[in-house]
């Protein structure tokens, strides 16, 4: 598999990566960048572990072609946190106890961040569904819907 | 002057204190099996299955997958045949001379990628002989029926598992008490009925992975998204001939349990690969459709359920016979159906019991342990029953359930003494909080409004004698370490353990660091991270083991100071006197110990507390009655109730309101308590509207998320009431029981019985899905 290289952004630092071109936006974060925050929960799109936000938009990462990221922005849930200060929907979600085992937990988060930067006011609707795709077996969802709401009232 | 003993300061026991490990899981910091970097040795692995449900397995050829460039190594079932299990050794690494399911593994390439394993399981070439399979556990359970395991009897098992030879049992509980035949006749109103409760998956959002390392002197580590390190480490040193010593389990967070990363399901695979690359690490991960078709699954049950009262109400006798899909392989299963036998009454009083609770080979993925142990899908089928027998002799259901419920000091029907519990004030409790009683008014015109009561017990399932161990360090900095061996899975037990810790000893809570990974080299040994029993049995070793260090700490301030170590405390992590009104900070002297006076040497020496604790109480049961002195250690009791709606035009279910209280002894830590009750009845509610195997003829139909729906934030009431009650436990830790696994047992039954109540009509047989109770109101005529 020949490689590709590519120049994006991730967490705010410009990162030069060679992938295989049938890797994914997801492998790339993990196994070349090291950002294991990412989770892979089923590699096809349909449980959002791996859900983080590309050019402004929350993507499944496990969806999205790594060499299509070429001039790409991206965010993980390394990058929420600023100089040891956690972003609200961090702060929130663990004192909410919206966090059982942690695996739903950066999908959540960047599904939420995509929400609240498109959004700044959203109805308990509107956090229910943009988070309708992100699977999460531990915490029966409330406590993360309340978090989320915490954070877009101080946002 | 000597201080008044004032009252202890209230410390963290029974305080909603933050959880220890969220801050690592919300910044991406937290590290699960699939993060740890392995470096470039490492190789990957990938498992050829059984396309077939039975046969004679006549030819594994793996030549050509041998030599495909980038494969290191291929496996089979002939260079490792031992037998494995927990509680019935009937099943090896791979199949060795014949297949039992779809998805069975047969061999395992490792190779230099996941892509070119993949494609050298298309190079190996199997030969397999077709035979008849079973996939109805009533109908396999016949003499006559093919037979899965004609090498049954020379299984090894303890002896409270009871298989039937020449049969495909593998595990048949009974209990006979009282006499039901005779008490039918004074019944004033009975209830017959079958029902289905169809193989549920976990579905942990984290899958299975498991990397295995071997060295040249054939000692083994492995890395495992594991519930069970130790047990892990005891199954597979037998099954790799491996001393226990030089098989290391090492164990980090992991993504969501469930009771599937109990035991030993497929870590077994990495480690046959292992041993022939030495000095290879070989990651091995499932996938998603893998974790659905391969991994233990809830099994279906089949309940035969009469049960029959008097005409005040009075439970006289019920008749259980139960046949449990088992699956291929049963050596964990057979557990859940002995769990669900002894407890096949739920919490009720009832005199005369006749049950049989029969495990049963079929050609279906095998069957494990699933959060509830049995007891959802016994509580599906009997909390029904209840509802019924309430209806047919016009009785409320909450006066009717509160009548019959088990009380401290009613005979068990294996004839142990109910302790004391306060599962009447969980259900009034949870009947005031959906207005029980009340009638509501549906939401719109083309909606059917209803409500739902269920009850529930479990006991902790597992050996008689699972022990649990701690190591308590303190630290010169003002901390400590806490060790232990069981799992944080998401349930927060590093959390409670920490809170314990700090409550015994007399430290501040923050002071406390709970060490992970597990690792079985350096962590104290722990059976399995199930059954609840964590908060209860693992709360009792790190008690014991904070009181040890505690003690040592007061016996060498006590020397120090010539005072009387019952005139000290620790508070706030300072050691005071009551009589000479001394203090001194426990991290002063923990470490370094104290000088003696005038520079005549030092006392003490680091401080390290140690705890172990085993029920040592619990006891056998006659194999033909079921009973004995005390089949369980404790049971933890509970109560749900549901207000409910459905839409004619679609069938659609809604919960408006849910409410759910059980007795948890004692509250370690509140809101964690509430977290699980919340989730719990979220896993309870999906499986009860969305999940189902669809097994045809041992093909699993929807191994996936787009197939297998589970709840999502759109499904779930925007608010479920979350209670306890706390009737002190006497072998509990503070009077803690757990309640990990009992918020989804009384589900199932809570919503069928508010479906009937809102439309008239019962559909016993989850899921309770839009069409089927579409197609069940038609059929009753009440949409045209
Ligand atoms: S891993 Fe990408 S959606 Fe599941
Ligand atoms: S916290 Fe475990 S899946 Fe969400």
């Amino acid at each position: 598999m020949s490689l590709h290289r590519i120049t994006l952004k991730v967490n705010g630092s410009t990162e030069i990566v060679d992938v295989p071109g049938n890797w994914t936006l997801l492998q790339m974060l993990r196994e070349k960048l090291a950002l294991t925050g990412t989770k892979n929960g089923c590699a096809s799109g349909e449980c959002g572990a791996c859900t983080v936000i590309m050019n402004g938009d929350a993507v499944n990462s496990c969806m999205v072609l790594a060499a299509e990221c070429e001039g790409a922005e991206i965010i993980t849930v390394e990058g929420l946190s600023k100089e040891g200060q956690l972003d609200a929907l961090q702060k929130f979600m663990i004192e909410t106890g919206g966090i059982q085992c942690g695996f739903c937990t950066p999908g959540v988060l960047l599904s939420a961040k995509a929400l609240l930067m498109r959004n700044p006011n959203p109805s308990e609707y509107d956090i229910r569904e943009a988070l309708a795709g992100n699977l999460c077996r531990c915490t029966g969802y409330n406590r993360i819907i309340t978090a989320v709401q915490k954070a877009a009232a101080v946002h | 002057m000597v201080v008044a003993r004032k009252e202890k300061t209230a410390g963290p026991v029974g305080q909603s204190v933050l959880r220890n490990d969220v801050l690592e899981k919300a910044t991406g910091a937290a590290v699960y099996t699939d993060d740890i970097q392995f470096g470039p040795g490492l190789l990957f692995a990938r498992v050829k299955r059984s396309p077939v449900p039975h046969g004679i397995l006549k030819k594994v050829d793996v030549s050509k997958a041998l030599a495909l460039p980038g494969v290191k190594c291929v496996v089979t079932g002939k260079d490792y045949p031992d037998l494995m299990g927990l509680y019935l050794k009937d099943r090896a690494t791979f199949a060795v001379d014949r297949v039992r399911f779809i998805g069975e593994p047969v061999a395992a390439v490792a190779a230099v990628t996941e892509e070119i394993a993949e494609a050298a399981l298309d190079l190996i070439e199997l030969e397999i002989e077709e035979l008849p399979a079973v996939f109805d556990p009533e109908l396999g359970a016949q003499k006559g029926a093919p037979l899965l395991h004609p090498d049954l009897e020379n299984y090894v098992h303890p002896n409270f598992i009871f298989p039937e030879p020449g049969t495909n049992i593998s595990n048949h509980f009974k209990i006979r008490r009282g006499d039901v035949e005779a008490a039918w006749p004074k019944c004033a109103a009975i209830v017959e009925t079958k029902v289905r409760v169809p193989h549920i998956q976990h579905v942990p959002i984290e899958t299975h992975v498991a990397v295995a390392l071997a060295d040249d002197k054939g000692k083994v580590t492995l890395w495992s998204s594991t519930q069970s390190p130790f047990a892990q480490r005891a199954m597979l040193a037998k099954t790799f001939h491996v001393p226990e010593s030089d098989m290391r389990v090492i164990a980090t967070y992991v993504g969501g349990g469930f009771g599937c990363k109990a035991g030993v399901t497929m870590e077994a695979i990495p480690i046959a690969l292992a041993l022939k690359v030495k000095g290879h690490p070989v990651k091995f991960r499932l996938t998603r459709e893998e974790e659905f078709y391969t991994n233990f699954v809830r099994q279906g049950l089949i309940l035969n359920l009469k049960v029959g009262c008097d005409k005040d109400g009075n439970l006289l006798a019920m008749e259980n016979t139960m046949y449990w899909d088992g699956g291929a392989y049963t050596e964990y299963g057979v557990n859940v159906t002995r769990a669900g036998g002894y407890s096949s009454t739920g919490p009720f009083d009832i005199p005369n019991v006749k049950t049989d609770s029969i495990c049963v080979y079929t050609n279906h993925p095998s069957g494990g342990p699933y959060r509830g142990f049995g007891m959802s899908e016994l509580h599906t089928g009997l909390l029904q029953v209840m509802d019924m027998l309430a209806e047919k002799i016009g009785m409320d259901k909450v006066e009717f359930l509160k009548k019959n419920v088990i009380q401290g000091g009613d005979t068990v029907a294996t004839g142990m003494t109910m302790h004391e519990t306060g599962i009447k004030e969980c259900v009034d409790k949870v009947a005031a909080a959906i207005d029980w009683g009340k009638k509501e008014a549906p939401t719109a015109p083309n909606k059917l409004r209803g409500k739902g009561i269920a009850v529930m017990w479990k006991a902790p399932a597992m050996p008689p004698n699972a022990g649990s161990s701690a190591i308590v360090k303190m630290n010169s900095d003002g901390t400590l370490d806490v060790s232990i061996g069981g799992q944080e899975i998401g349930q927060g037990t590093f959390t409670a353990m920490a809170q314990i810790a700090a409550q015994t000893l007399g430290m501040p809570y923050d002071a406390v660091r709970v060490s992970g990974p597990i690792d079985t080299k350096y962590s104290p040994y722990e059976w399995q991270t199930v059954a609840s029993r964590l908060t209860w049995s693992m709360g009792n070793a790190v008690r014991l083991a904070a009181q040890d260090a505690r003690q040592k700490i007061l016996n060498l301030v006590a020397e120090a100071w010539k005072e009387d170590p019952k005139d000290l405390d620790i508070q706030d992590g300072v050691v005071i006197s009551y009589k000479s009104e001394e203090s001194i900070p426990v991290k002063d002297f923990v470490v370094y110990g104290l000088p003696k006076e005038n520079d005549q040497g030092w006392i003490g020496g680091p401080i390290v507390g140690t705890g172990s604790f085993m029920p040592t109480y619990v006891t056998g049961l006659d194999p033909e009655t079921g009973q004995g002195p005390r089949a369980v250690v404790h049971y933890t009791t509970g109560a749900q109730a549901v207000d409910i709606e459905i839409d004619k035009e679609t069938g659609r279910l809604e919960v408006l309101r849910a409410a759910a209280a059980f007795d948890v002894g004692k509250a370690i830590n509140p809101d964690l308590v509430a977290g699980q009750i919340e989730g719990g009845f979220v896993q309870g509610m999906s499986s009860a509207m969305f999940e189902g195997a669809m097994l045809e003829n041992g093909v699993w139909r929807n191994p996936s998320f787009v197939d297998y729906r589970i709840a999502t934030t759109m499904d779930v009431p925007p608010k479920i009431d979350a209670m306890f009650v706390e009737t002190a436990q006497d072998d509990g830790p503070y009077g803690a029981r757990g309640v990990g696994e009992h918020p989804m047992v009384p589900t199932i039954a809570a919503l069928a019985n508010a479906i009937k109540d809102a439309t008239g009509v019962r559909i016993t047989n989850p899921p309770f899905s839009a069409e089927k109770i579409y197609l069940a109101l038609v059929d009753a005529g009440i949409v045209k």
